[in-house]
Formats: structure tokens, C-alpha cells, sequence
């Protein structure tokens, strides 16, 4: 039998060697907790403080930025701000809505399926933490080139992975993004959102309070999974030589985590809780540490009690696993029984590990011995922070006066819709119905409007109407090219998607991806986004309800494009008012909402057509996003628009084709001024909207502030554009929906096509 | 008219085959897997989902759940059962439909809007429709393929067993494009597409899923 490294050993044994650099300690940190402790840790105490001291716990590179969300002015809505486990917005008649995104790359990139599929678990978990009943999730993605044999390993996985999950747990998948780019091969981004709702008194908190209350264990048994998955694998970049780290990686059993659901929502129905924390991220180190911290007292965990998987694992092991669907209670004891009689209803293992103790210790006994002895607080928030060094990128001037501007243009209108037909049908442009035909939109019955809208809108009340919307936006080329205008422009297109809806926007949630905080260049670019996302939420009267953060995306010294996923909840007074983005009947005026200008710079048609990327991003106007925003919502409420859709990445031509091919409908138009700017520029603050009353909406515009501009009518089944061949809509349509079948299809689609990736098919 | 809804552990579309009830006018129940009480309803919805997350086969685990020997035991005595999803695979594992559901052909996961034409509109979940009828329902499903041997293909053909049939496109590789089944008697009902996410205006592609829910409130008044 090994030997237990208790406290009492540890006293006597200071000079013991411990490998606390394999756990990812720098030599600093670990003479801080020496300090702490007044000795050497026990391989116990040390296991705990690697898993929560990680980049990926302790937010230690990023915190001192991200302080500029919590000093935004304070909002009525929200009900509970930032460091919970989600925040929650007040969406009104009592009822609270909680949502946050939630970043799993890198065990996405190591084993596709389960880490995709344990990145819903573990966002899921954290939502349910809140109080709220889970109603909907959403995923936002990046891979590698399209036609990468890389990305033909990862994205099949991930999308079964998202969807496996998802479906089996009976979550609606109602929206996000694809997106592919070189900068992502070998570092794929794995974003998952969860939104829950509850009534205002259901609101939950993690904290252990109460002298002699119990502390419960629920779930799945403890394995050997997952283990350092925080530390070793989220924390640290990838290189050639490191170990396997695919055991590093948790493996999911949605089953018991639906069941942990349905337990968890008729134990808080009852009160039976006083505070609760999911597992995940550094498992139980994690759940009794953060528990005990934010509580008034201590607590006492007994090891030995923890139902194991393999009874092999040793204390440390225990406290480091990330087993995945497991969840800590804390309970009072003439409830214990009611307790674990719901548990036993659904089949749930639940177990009494420990209880919370007088004093300010959290203690952890193994075999009658004690193996840690430590002040919470030290492990869970008083963890490193660091200032680290920034430095803006050397080569951003230059990729700044390379002008997308100075790039040739199509000559004809023969080769002008030759581009036009290669932004829609490049692997970002085109048809994802090959993803999300994988993913269940229908399940609960509430969806109203899922993927390819331009946000997921969800009912909450059957009786009332009451509903929410959502959306997920992060352009990382409009962000290579100056990452705080790049942030402020997924924050204004998250809100613009939000309000084409017909929706109120009300609160910003946030996964920002980035390489290597080590890397000067990469802080300052993390640090402008945050500055510019926080300076953008201001200007919205948006409050920020929490988020998340992952560095380290990047493979030796190749850092991805920062990309800052914004999302952005709205509400809906009334969901039977919500309005599509696509086009449904003929005879109907088609109108652009706000102002286009030679805006190429990070375009997708620089990108596809050129495989470019320079110049400078699109100019932010918060306050015309604000103005089209009221305008739109203004337009809903008062019926005036049949159909509504942002205009974004690919410009007016991706957002003429899509919302011509969601029913088939075309329209015959024509474009002011330019037509290669009309079709192609990205200027922000856009949408199109079709109407049977043109004349009330000019009117309303007027009033509003904003521009409107007459394209034409609705009606035909072709995209008949003044001074362009006529585009019809079969060819349309085959042009944008054949291409990911044609890259990742299965046996229906055996035949590849030939895709233009990143090239324009001669014409 | 009261409706039993069972929920087993993994049961996820519960809810909805509720909501579809009400609409329909009638009174939706909640059962229990694990008790033997059907609570005096007059027909009973095993709604889709991943009862027992798929385990050992779809469908395999619930068919063995106690309430499961009431409701066969009833079925045999005509109570209408209608099966949906993993609801139809249950019934299936429980021998109270013949033929099996198996992994989809293109090994994905789908869901999609999906066209059936309706073969028999005289069952006690179908006589709101009328023969011939197409009707747009969702499917979603990975393991909804449907398979039995030729020879029970062609029986069940023979006794014209066939309730629905796919149109426009198979999404998953069943046999002769069989979506829906139904007992010798026509009172019990299985089919992978969900009637029960085609009931409102606002949230499904159409209202055609409804029909089966006004359909077994007249099969119980007439019985």
C-alpha cells in the first residue's frame, strides 16, 4: 500500500521534492502556497491549488481586464451579476432568465465528439447551478480550412458531439455560428451557450452555510476521467512533442445528466437545498473550495465516502477528476432524507461526503487521516493574478494600409455574380443545414425561431407569450485587424440579430478565445477586446452578465485570430410577433435600413475571392445600431415587417440569397449606386426588411433616424437585379447548399463536388 | 378524456405530447414508469425521447418498465396506444409492433420537415385524416430506420398495417419508406415522425400533427 501524504507528514517532511511544475505551477506560485500554508502542501493540497490556480479557474492573466464589466454602470435588469455561475437577467413577469457561453477547445481538438458533447454538459450543469430549468442551447464553432483532412476529423466529431448531447438531454438547439479558418487548424473552437429560465424567487446561489449542514455529493460516480483537464490540457498550448493528453479529456453520459436535471428542479421545487455547485472544471477541488469560500463557515469532506468508478484512485486523483454529471449540495439536516428520496426517484446516486463546520478550514480526511488542511479562500478566489506584459502586434500596421479597398474588382456583371456566387457558396457563406439537421430544434415545444434565423427565439409563458431571444456573433477577421473595433462589431451584429427579431436586447454574455497570454501581443489584443466589448456595453446601456475565457489557443507559436464571441439576450413581450429573415410572399417592397459604405477591410468577399485580409474593419456606430434597434422593434410591434435580416459578413449578396432561398421566393431589384459596394460592403448597423406598407415604415424611419433605401419587390423565382444576368433561384440554391455535403457528406452524398475554397470558379 | 403520457428516465418530449392533448380538448395525465397505475385513462402517448439514453438497444430497457405489462396487457384488450420516436421503439421492444428501428442509413442524426402520406385513415389515432393525405410533420431521429424481414414486410403490407409512409425523400433508410405502424386492431399506433411538434402555428411547420390527438378523442367516445 503507498503511503498517504497527510498534513502531520507533510509538516515533518518539508524538503520532500514535489512536481508541482507537471501540474502546471510555476516555481512562484508554488512558494505562495508554501507560504500560505506556513509548509509544503500535501500531494492533496497541491493537486487542489494546480486544478484551481489554472488559467483556466483562476482567470489569473485575464482578471485584471475583465474588471471593466463589473464597473459598468449598474442595470435593473440583472438580478445577479458577474462570478456566480451564470448571471441573471430580469425578463419581466417574474420570471429570470440566466444564459452564459462557455468555451471547450481544447478537448474538442484531442477527442472531438466527447469533448464537444461534455462542453454542452458542463454548460448545462452550470445553468441548472442557477435555479433555472435549461430550455435551449447553442453552439458557436471554428475549424481549419474547410477542406483540411484535419478539419474532416474534427468537425464530424464535434457537430455529433454538440448534437449527442443536446438531443439526448431534450435541449433545443436554436442557433450559432460555423465559421472556417486556417488560423484554426489545430486549435478549433468549441463555444457552448445555455440559457434557463426560473421565477425570481428560484434564483440559487454557491454557498455553504449553516453550521452542521451536510454536504452532498449527486451524480455520477468518480472516475479516472478528466483528470487535470483544466490544468494540463486548457492551460497550456499544444506542441508536437507533449504526451498524449487524450486522457485528460471527460467522457459524457447525457442520460444521467437529464436525469440529474429533473432531480436537481424538484429538489429546488421542495427547498430542500441551501446552496448548490456543479462539477466541473477541477471537479470537487473546485466544488467544495468555491462552496466553502463564499460561505460563512468551513467545511469537512470525508474522501473515503466518494463513490468511485475505479477504486484505484488515489485522494488526489479524487479531488482533481472531472467526472462529468455530478453536483454538490449543501443541505440541512432534517432535509437530508427528503433529499435523497428524490434522488432515488430518478435514479440518481447521492451521497453525504461531509459537512459545514465552524471555522474558516476547508479539511479533506482520507482513511482517518487528514490530507488537507487549507483556508478556501486561498484555493478557490485569492488564487495568482497577473499584470502581464502587452505589446501591440508588430505586423498590425502593415496588415492595416493593406487595404481590402486596393483589391481588383470584378469588371462585368458576369464576373460581379461570379463573386456573388462564391461568397454564398464558400464553406462560411453557405447552407448549413448539413450541421443542423443533426441538432433538435423542436424538443419542449417553445422553439418559435431556431437556426438559420438570425437569433433563436424561445417562448417562456404559454399563457402570456413572453419569450426570449438570442444570439451568438464573433467575427475574428474584423478583429485580427484591431480587436477592440473587431469586439464592438460582434456586440452591435449579436444585438442587430437580436432586435431583426423583433426583440428588446437586455444583457451581453462573452467567450472570449485567444492564443497564449505569455504572448505580449496576444494580451494586448485580449485586453483592447475587453476594452472595446466594455466600452460598447456602456454605450448599449447593456449590462455584462459574465463570461468566459479561454487562451492558450494556439499551436507552438501560431496564435488563432482573437476571437471574441459575443451573445446578446433579448425579450419579446410577445413571441407571436416575432418576425423571420426570410421572404414568404410576392409583391412586397424590399428596404435596406441604414447606410452602405466602401467598407471592405476583413470582408468575406476580400476573403474568398482574394484570400485577403487587411485594411481596417468596418466603422462601429453604436448609436445608429441603437436607432435601427428601436426602429425595428418599433416595426414588429406595429406589424409593419413581414421579414427582417442583418446584413454582415458577405454583405447585402449573403443576405439577399438567404433570405430569397428560405421559401423560395425571389424578387426583382435594383441596387443604388455602386453594385459591387452595394453587394459586398460590410458596413455595420444594416438590415433588409420586406413590407406590404412602405409608406409606414418611411414614416417610422423617419421618426427613428434612420436612412431607408427602396430595392424592389418581392415575387419570382429568380434574384433579378438591375444590371446583373438574372440569378435564378435553383442555381442559387445548388451553388449554397451543396457545399458542406460535397466536403463532410455521408453515403446520400457520395459524389464530392468540387468546392472553391477560397477561390472563385473561372468562369 | 383523459390521456396517459408515460415518462421513463429519459423521456424527453413529455411535455409536448401533454400540450398536443390539451389542444386537442383533451385532459393530458401523467404516468409513471415505475408504478403499475394507469390512473383510469382512456388511451395512452409514449412520447419520444432517449429513454435509458439509448442503452443496450433504443427502446430496450423501458419495454421492461412495470408500467409497461399494464399497458400491454391493455392494449391487447384495445386501449389505444400511440408510440412516437423512442415511444414506437418501446412498443416494438415490447412486441406490441412488429419490426424493428435500427440505426440511420447515413449513421447521422436528422431532423428535418418531413412530408408522409397517410395509408390508413381509419386506426384510432388517424381518423381525422383521410386516405391519401400528405401531411408535413417533423422527424428527428438516429436510430429510426425500419426494418423487419421481406417476408413480415410483406405481410404487414398484406394486412394493410402500414399507417404512414415517407414522401419527398426517406431521411433515414426504412424499409419501403415505412414511417408508421399499426396493431391487427388498429388501436395501437407507432411512427418515428413527431405529431406532437406539428400542433401550433408558432412553433411547428404546421398544425398537421393535431389530427392524432382529436382522432383518439373520438376512437374513445365511440368505444
Amino acid at each position: 500500500m503507498t503511503l498517504i501524504d497527510t498534513v502531520e507528514r507533510a509538516e515533518k517532511t518539508p524538503d520532500d521534492e514535489q512536481p508541482y511544475r507537471e501540474l502546471g505551477l510555476k516555481d512562484d506560485e508554488y512558494a505562495r502556497i508554501r507560504d500560505i500554508l506556513g509548509r509544503r502542501p500535501t500531494t492533496a493540497e497541491l493537486a487542489m491549488y494546480s486544478v484551481m490556480w489554472s488559467e483556466h479557474c483562476s482567470y489569473k492573466s485575464s482578471k485584471v481586464h475583465l474588471r471593466q464589466f463589473g464597473d459598468l454602470p449598474p442595470s435593473d435588469a440583472l438580478l445577479v451579476g458577474i462570478g456566480e455561475n451564470a448571471g441573471v437577467v430580469d425578463v419581466g413577469d417574474g420570471y429570470a432568465v440566466t444564459f452564459k457561453v462557455e468555451s471547450h477547445n481544447h478537448p474538442s481538438y484531442v477527442e472531438p465528439y466527447q469533448g464537444a458533447a461534455t462542453g454542452v454538459g458542463g454548460i448545462v450543469r452550470d445553468i441548472l447551478t442557477m435555479g433555472a430549468r435549461p430550455i435551449a442551447v447553442m453552439d458557436s464553432l471554428r475549424f481549419g480550412r474547410a477542406d483540411a483532412p484535419d478539419t474532416a476529423r474534427v468537425l464530424p466529431g464535434v457537430v455529433a458531439g454538440v448534437g449527442g448531447y443536446g438531443n439526448c438531454l431534450g435541449l433545443p438547439n436554436i442557433g450559432g455560428e460555423l465559421l472556417f479558418d486556417e488560423c484554426y487548424a489545430g486549435n478549433p473552437l468549441v463555444n457552448a451557450l445555455c440559457v434557463g429560465v426560473m421565477k425570481h424567487e428560484d434564483v440559487r446561489l454557491a454557498k455553504a452555510e449553516g453550521v452542521g449542514n451536510k454536504v452532498i455529493l449527486f451524480g455520477a460516480r468518480t472516475g479516472g476521467d478528466g483528470i487535470g483537464g483544466v490544468s494540463v490540457l486548457a492551460s497550456e498550448t499544444f506542441d508536437a512533442e507533449g504526451p498524449a493528453k487524450r486522457p485528460s479529456v471527460q467522457v459524457g453520459d447525457p442520460f444521467t445528466e437529464k436525469l440529474l436535471i429533473e432531480a436537481c428542479l424538484e429538489i429546488f421545487a421542495a427547498d430542500l437545498v441551501t446552496g448548490i455547485q456543479d462539477l466541473g472544471g477541477a471537479g470537487l477541488s473546485c466544488a467544495t473550495s468555491e462552496l466553502a469560500s463564499a460561505g460563512t463557515g468551513g467545511m469537512h469532506v470525508d474522501l473515503d465516502t466518494v463513490p468511485l468508478r475505479d477504486s484505484t484512485l488515489t485522494p488526489a486523483e479524487i479531488l482533481m477528476s472531472e467526472s462529468q454529471e455530478r453536483m454538490c449540495a449543501i443541505v440541512e439536516p432534517d432535509k437530508v432524507e427528503q433529499f435523497l428520496a428524490v434522488c432515488r426517484k430518478w435514479d440518481v446516486l447521492a451521497t453525504v461526503i461531509g459537512e459545514v463546520t465552524e471555522g474558516d478550514r476547508l479539511t479533506v480526511d482520507w482513511h482517518g487521516e487528514r490530507i488537507v488542511d487549507v483556508p478556501p479562500r486561498t484555493v478557490a478566489h485569492e488564487g495568482p493574478v497577473y499584470e502581464r506584459p502587452m505589446a501591440r502586434p508588430a505586423d498590425l500596421d502593415a496588415l492595416q494600409d493593406d487595404d481590402a479597398a486596393q483589391l481588383p474588382r470584378p469588371s462585368t456583371p458576369e464576373e460581379l455574380q461570379a463573386h456573388w456566387l462564391a461568397v454564398v457558396s464558400s464553406p462560411d457563406g453557405a447552407d448549413k443545414t448539413w450541421v443542423t439537421e443533426q441538432y433538435d430544434r423542436y424538443v419542449r415545444g417553445n422553439t418559435v425561431l431556431a437556426q438559420p434565423e438570425d437569433a433563436g427565439v424561445v417562448r417562456i409563458d404559454e399563457d402570456s407569450h413572453r419569450g426570449i431571444a438570442l444570439a451568438l456573433d464573433g467575427n475574428a477577421r474584423y478583429a485580427r485587424l484591431d480587436p477592440y473595433t473587431g469586439a464592438q462589431l460582434n456586440l452591435a451584429e449579436a444585438y442587430r440579430n437580436v432586435a431583426v427579431s423583433g426583440a428588446k436586447p437586455l444583457a451581453v454574455t462573452n467567450c472570449l478565445n485567444f492564443g497564449s497570454p505569455e504572448e505580449p501581443e496576444v494580451m494586448w489584443q485580449f485586453a483592447e477586446a475587453v476594452r472595446g466589448l466594455a466600452d460598447g456595453c456602456r454605450e448599449l446601456g447593456l449590462p455584462v452578465t459574465g463570461g468566459n475565457v479561454s487562451l492558450y489557443n494556439q499551436t507552438g507559436d501560431v496564435a488563432i485570430n482573437p476571437t471574441p464571441v459575443i451573445g446578446v439576450l433579448g425579450v419579446h413581450e410577445d413571441v407571436r410577433r416575432r418576425v423571420p429573415s426570410g421572404w414568404r410572399a410576392a409583391g412586397e417592397t424590399v428596404l435596406l435600413l441604414g447606410l452602405t459604405g466602401e467598407e471592405f477591410g476583413g470582408s468575406a468577399w476580400a476573403s474568398v475571392v482574394h484570400g485577403h485580409l487587411g485594411g481596417r474593419p468596418p466603422a462601429v456606430d453604436l448609436a445608429a445600431e441603437r436607432k435601427l434597434g428601436e426602429l425595428l422593434a418599433a416595426l414588429g410591434r406595429e406589424g409593419l415587417v413581414t421579414s427582417a435580416h442583418d446584413v454582415a459578413d458577405g454583405g447585402l449578396a449573403q443576405t439577399l440569397t438567404e433570405s430569397a432561398l428560405r421559401h423560395g421566393v425571389g424578387a426583382r431589384l435594383v441596387l443604388p449606386g455602386d453594385r459591387f459596394t452595394a453587394l459586398f460592403s460590410e458596413s455595420a448597423a444594416r438590415a433588409v426588411i420586406t413590407t406590404t406598407d412602405p409608406g409606414g415604415v418611411k414614416t417610422t424611419a423617419q421618426w427613428a433616424g434612420v436612412p431607408v433605401t427602396e430595392l424592389g419587390t418581392t415575387g419570382g423565382d429568380a434574384l433579378a437585379v438591375d444590371g446583373l444576368p438574372e440569378l435564378p433561384l435553383a442555381e442559387l440554391r445548388a451553388a449554397w447548399s451543396a457545399t458542406l455535403p460535397a466536403l463532410f457528406g455521408g453515403p446520400e452524398h457520395s459524389t464530392p463536388l468540387t468546392v472553391p475554397a477560397g477561390t472563385v470558379p473561372t468562369s | 378524456m383523459r390521456i396517459g403520457i408515460i415518462t421513463f428516465p429519459g423521456s424527453l418530449d413529455d411535455v409536448d405530447a401533454a400540450r398536443a392533448v390539451r389542444l386537442a380538448g383533451g385532459e393530458p395525465v401523467a404516468l409513471w414508469h415505475a408504478e403499475h397505475d394507469l390512473k383510469d385513462v382512456d388511451a395512452v402517448v409514449l412520447p419520444g425521447g432517449f429513454s435509458y439514453g439509448d442503452y443496450l438497444r433504443a427502446g430496450a430497457i423501458a419495454a421492461r418498465a412495470p408500467l409497461m405489462q399494464d399497458v400491454v396487457d391493455r392494449a391487447r384488450q384495445g386501449l389505444p396506444v400511440l408510440g412516437i420516436c423512442n415511444g414506437f421503439q418501446v412498443l416494438c421492444e415490447a412486441g406490441l409492433l412488429p419490426g424493428a428501428l435500427t440505426r440511420n442509413s447515413h449513421l447521422h442524426f436528422r431532423n428535418r420537415d418531413q412530408v408522409l402520406v397517410v395509408e390508413r385513415a381509419d386506426t384510432a389515432w388517424t381518423t381525422d385524416y383521410t386516405h391519401g393525405q400528405r401531411i408535413v410533420i417533423p422527424v428527428k431521429n438516429g436510430e429510426g430506420r425500419y426494418v423487419a424481414a421481406d417476408a413480415d414486410l410483406d405481410r404487414l403490407e398484406g394486412e394493410n398495417r402500414v399507417v404512414f409512409r415517407y414522401a419527398d425523400g426517406n431521411p433515414n433508410g426504412s424499409s419501403r419508406d415505412i414511417a408508421g405502424v399499426t396493431s391487427e386492431d388498429g388501436r395501437v399506433v407507432g411512427l418515428m415522425p413527431h405529431p406532437e411538434h406539428a400542433v401550433e402555428d408558432l412553433t411547428g411547420p404546421s398544425t398537421d400533427g393535431l389530427g392524432f390527438f382529436t382522432s383518439v378523442l373520438k376512437a374513445v367516445v365511440a368505444a
